[in-house]
């Protein structure tokens, strides 16, 4: 494989660039047509309640009111299980957290929605509509839910168990184990145990652009979509699905997207606009308020975990067993799943058992957010390790790297690493200035941590079509979140031997390009990039064909390097050559559709310093350095900007962010006032390393790098705590509060 | 339904002139009368920064201010930061340095920005995070939206004749 890359590693402008800081760029909220109207939905006061009678007249009769639904106006149909990619689910359920029907299950949960001319109209009218509730007892945390005097969320719910139904009636939605070697075994051979319990709050995703949608119910039958998603298929397949009409009756547009980290996958209020369109024959756009984000969307769980590990002296860890019970909100799909294939994901452990719970509670229901379910279980897993490390005496590296995850180490959930950079990492973060940098002062501490996460495959589609001045454009399927564009299209270049800026890459929608899944699962520059990567092999068959036809060669003489064909004495560039297409048998396509297997996860460190002020109990981030393998960095740029925002994300994760809900279940804090995510001002610049151990999965050795960032970072601050102020926390967050709370009671 | 007011503003140097609601924002104005879609919306309280405009010599969350009070105010919004078809550095430096991912805050930050280095050509590191602690970015981390302010700073003296 040849490393000498023109375009790979480079850091061009993005193609998107210019329209993004004009504020030229459309996102959804910024869609307007003729004859718009305008959604608000009325949301539960209440964390768990019957919905006995709502009463829609006056809203209806309001000036202005154009149509009110609720979950009476879904078509009538028998509850069935629905396969949209994510496992088999109740459309009961899927529909039921758009709008409630029988029951609402979180404060928050949408009711009604009305349409008007104006969204103070809408919101005036709402107000109106009498909804009679019986109010029912809330069950709030993983723990609490799991008690069988708990009160349940869903009557249908039945508990799975080890992958076998056993018919109980919880709110456990399931319960697996993975079991490798003798745990007891490992244990008795262990010179040292430690265990400890952890409990972590449910945190935001916290993307600044609200969710919005625009709908039109067409008068020829088809429902036209304007959104902000991480996925127009998943739109366009789950909208049908709720609608219950066939996928090729919607079209999806993805706008730009204000941010989504895993919280722009669910579908919270397409098929609601496109009910109200259907009713009043006018397109609706229904767009969120900052309190309705918080309140009705997916968070991340909250979870309760136990983790025991124990180590010989010499410093090898010999067992491991975790306890994770993972809040999914709502609705099942607490994400514990990847908690339980990463807990110990980063270890080379010979026993291990691994227990994990998905435990439906009266919160919203849970999204995915980056890297879901590791942060929390890697928060557990990461801060034993380090007090094992203290306790034997070691470098808290040094003992990471004796007993690192390596090719060839099989993971308690049963697969067996291809080739991984753990190894690479850890040696990394002990070379880097950082680790041996003295750190003076009192109340001052270092920690170090590091995580993993996967890379999905998953179907990415793409065509690029040759323009006569040597050019070519890119049409794709997956939202551009963070730059991938760029890097989507300099795979492109590098293949055509052409510029990153002679590929004009567009994001279109669903009637326009081939399935694409989402823009999640640090699967875009991954798996779109090669769906590119193939579209341009097929150019580039497709261009060699067409020299060979001007010099009447064969095609299999031909070569190209650098934008340069040759064969024998000939020679032409890639911007003569396609000059040259009309003459030589019209327009040049090429298409990629790919669904790759050759993924590659990704290890990440983070390196904190701290400060807590013993006092108030604040702790200050005084530098930071995270460090991650990106297998081959395309836009290191962008890897960059992945691994220092997702190391923000882990610091506001950890010191700040939390769902505060008051015992009856209504969120306390849902204003960006009081859900503190970090600020400038909060931090320092985040020190990057970018590892490349190339995934041999894919042409230039591109491995997932948007997620696993999000790691390390909180336990990475906890021991940095431990280390300032000699207090090992077990909570998230670590704000003011639970550090004085912990000092005093060490102190006693 | 209310009644609405005539309001006449100083609009990214062009007079205006719009019809408001009493009980609509300037935010609102500005996106939806005025089809100034660049202000956006992120939490509509004063918290997130994203509607940041100039109003006057001042900068101010969009969507805490009604429209009816922009009456003979000068407003300058992200559509007019650029010089016609010459961005200004701060744009230039944003693009450069990858100061953006999803862009929705980057319009509220670079209008801050700039009013920042209208008042201090030369801040200090330190200057720019508390300056712009009013805008959140939640993708970048803000490294590289620092650096970005820094690097137009130091352009700016050159770049403006």
């Amino acid at each position: 494989m040849s490393t000498q890359y023109t375009v790979i590693g480079t850091r061009p402008v993005r193609h998107d660039g210019a329209d993004k800081v004009t504020g030229r760029a459309l996102y959804g909220a910024d869609v307007q047509m003729a004859g718009l109207l305008h959604g608000y939905i009325l949301r539960s006061p209440h964390a768990h309640a019957r919905i006995r009678r709502i009463d829609t007249s006056k809203a209806e009769a309001f000036p202005g009111v154009k149509a009110v639904v609720t979950a009476a106006d879904f078509s009538p149909v028998e509850d069935k299980v629905v396969d949209l990619g994510e496992g088999n689910t109740p459309l009961s359920y899927i529909r039921g957290n758009v709008l409630a029907s029988g029951k609402v299950l979180y404060q928050g949960h949408a009711v009604a929605a009305v349409a008007a001319s104006s969204v103070h109209i809408a919101e005036e009218a709402a107000r109106l509509i009498e909804v009679d509730y019986e109010v029912l007892p809330c069950v709030l945390t993983a723990p609490e839910a799991m008690r069988d005097d708990a009160p349940i969320l869903h009557d249908n719910l039945r508990t799975k168990e080890f992958g076998e139904q056993t018919g109980r009636v919880s709110n456990v939605a399931e319960h697996f184990r993975h079991v490798m070697g003798d745990v007891e075994q490992g244990f008795a051979e262990a010179d040292l145990i430690v265990e400890r319990e952890y409990h972590t709050a449910t945190v935001h995703q916290g993307y600044i652009e609200p969710h919005n949608a625009t709908a039109l119910w067409n008068n020829d039958g088809r429902i036209l979509v304007w959104c902000s998603t991480q996925g127009a298929f998943v739109v366009r397949d789950v909208t049908a699905c709720i609608l219950q009409v066939p996928v090729s009756r919607v079209k999806v547009t993805p706008m730009e997207i204000g941010g989504g980290f895993g919280g722009k996958i669910p579908v919270y209020l397409e098929p609601v606009a496109a009910l109200l369109s259907k009713k009043t024959g006018r397109p609706v756009k229904i767009v969120m308020s900052r309190k309705d984000v918080f309140e009705g969307t997916g968070p991340t769980p909250g979870s309760y975990i136990r983790v025991k590990m124990g180590a010989k002296k010499g410093g090898r860890i010999t067992a491991a067993q975790a306890y994770l019970a993972y809040e999914a909100g709502a609705y099942p799909g607490a994400m514990v799943g990847p908690g339980g294939m990463c807990v110990f994901a980063a270890y080379d452990i010979p026993n291990v058992v691994i227990d994990g719970f998905d435990v439906v509670v009266n919160k919203p229901s849970t999204a995915a957010y980056r890297a879901p379910g590791a942060t929390n279980a890697a928060f557990a897993t990461e801060t034993v390790v380090d007090e094992i490390a203290d306790k034997l005496g070691m470098d808290p590296l040094e003992f990471r790297l004796k007993n690192a995850a390596k090719e060839g180490t099989r993971r308690a959930d049963g697969p067996k690493y291809r080739r991984i950079g753990c190894v690479e990492v850890i040696e990394a973060m002990k070379n880097h200035p950082h680790y041996s940098a003295p750190l003076e002062g009192k109340n001052r501490g270092r920690g170090v941590a590091i995580g993993f996460w996967f890379n999905a495959g998953l179907p990415s589609s793409c065509t690029i079509t040759v323009n006569a001045d040597g050019t070519v454009n890119l049409v794709e399927g997956s939202p551009d979140i963070g730059g991938t564009r760029t890097s989507i299209a300099m795979q492109a270049a590098e293949v055509l031997g052409i510029t990153a800026e002679d590929v004009r890459p567009t994001v279109v929608d669903t009637d326009s390009v081939g399935f694409t899944a989402v823009t999640g699962g640090s699967r875009t520059t991954f798996a779109t990039g090669l769906a590119a990567y193939e579209a341009a092999q097929d150019v580039m068959r497709q261009m060699k064909e067409r020299a060979a036809q001007l010099w009447e060669v064969s095609p299999e003489s031909v070569t190209a390097e650098h934008g340069v064909f040759r064969s024998g004495d000939h020679s032409i560039t890639f911007r003569e050559l396609a000059k040259e297409l009309s003459e030589t048998g019209g327009p040049v396509v090429g298409r990629g559709a790919v669904q790759p297997r050759g993924v590659g996860g990704s290890f990440s460190g983070a390196m904190a310093d701290v400060e807590v002020d013993p006092e108030t109990g604040k702790v200050s981030v005084l530098r930071f350095t995270a460090v991650q393998d990106a297998g081959k960095a395309i836009h290191p740029s962008y890897v960059e900007g992945q691994m220092q925002g997702g190391s923000v994300q882990g610091i506001g994760w950890a010191l700040n962010e939390e769902y505060y809900m008051n015992s009856s279940g209504t969120m306390m804090n849902s204003s960006l006032l009081d859900y503190r995510m970090p600020t400038a001002l909060d931090l320092p610049m985040i020190d990057t390393v970018i590892v490349e151990v190339p995934n041999p999965g894919h042409p230039f050795g591109v491995r997932g790098v948007g997620e696993a960032n999000i790691v390390p970072p909180p336990a990475a601050i906890a021991n940095a705590i431990y280390h300032a102020i000699g207090v090992r926390m077990n909570r998230l967050p670590m704000n003011p509060p639970a550090i004085m709370e912990a000092v005093w009671s060490q102190r006693d | 339904m209310q009644g609405k007011v005539r309001v006449q503003a100083t609009i990214n140097g062009e007079a205006q002139e719009f019809l408001c609601e009493p009980r609509q924002s300037l935010l609102e104005c500005l996106r939806d009368v005025l089809g100034l879609t660049g202000t956006k919306e992120g939490c509509n309280d004063g918290n997130c920064g994203a509607c940041t405009v100039m109003l006057d010599d001042r900068i101010v969350t969009s969507c805490l201010v009604l429209g009816v009070e922009a009456e003979g105010c000068r407003i300058t919004t992200i559509e007019g930061i650029a010089a016609g078809s010459q961005l200004h550095p701060l744009q230039q430096a944003f693009l450069e340095n990858a100061a953006l991912q999803c862009g929705i805050c980057t319009p509220g930050f670079i209008v801050a920005a700039k009013a920042l280095l209208d008042r201090d050509p030369a801040p200090s590191e330190e200057r720019i995070r508390l300056w712009l602690a009013n805008n959140l970015c939640r993708c970048t981390g803000y490294d590289k939206i620092v650096r970005a302010v820094q690097q137009a700073a130091a352009r700016i003296p050159e770049a403006v004749v």
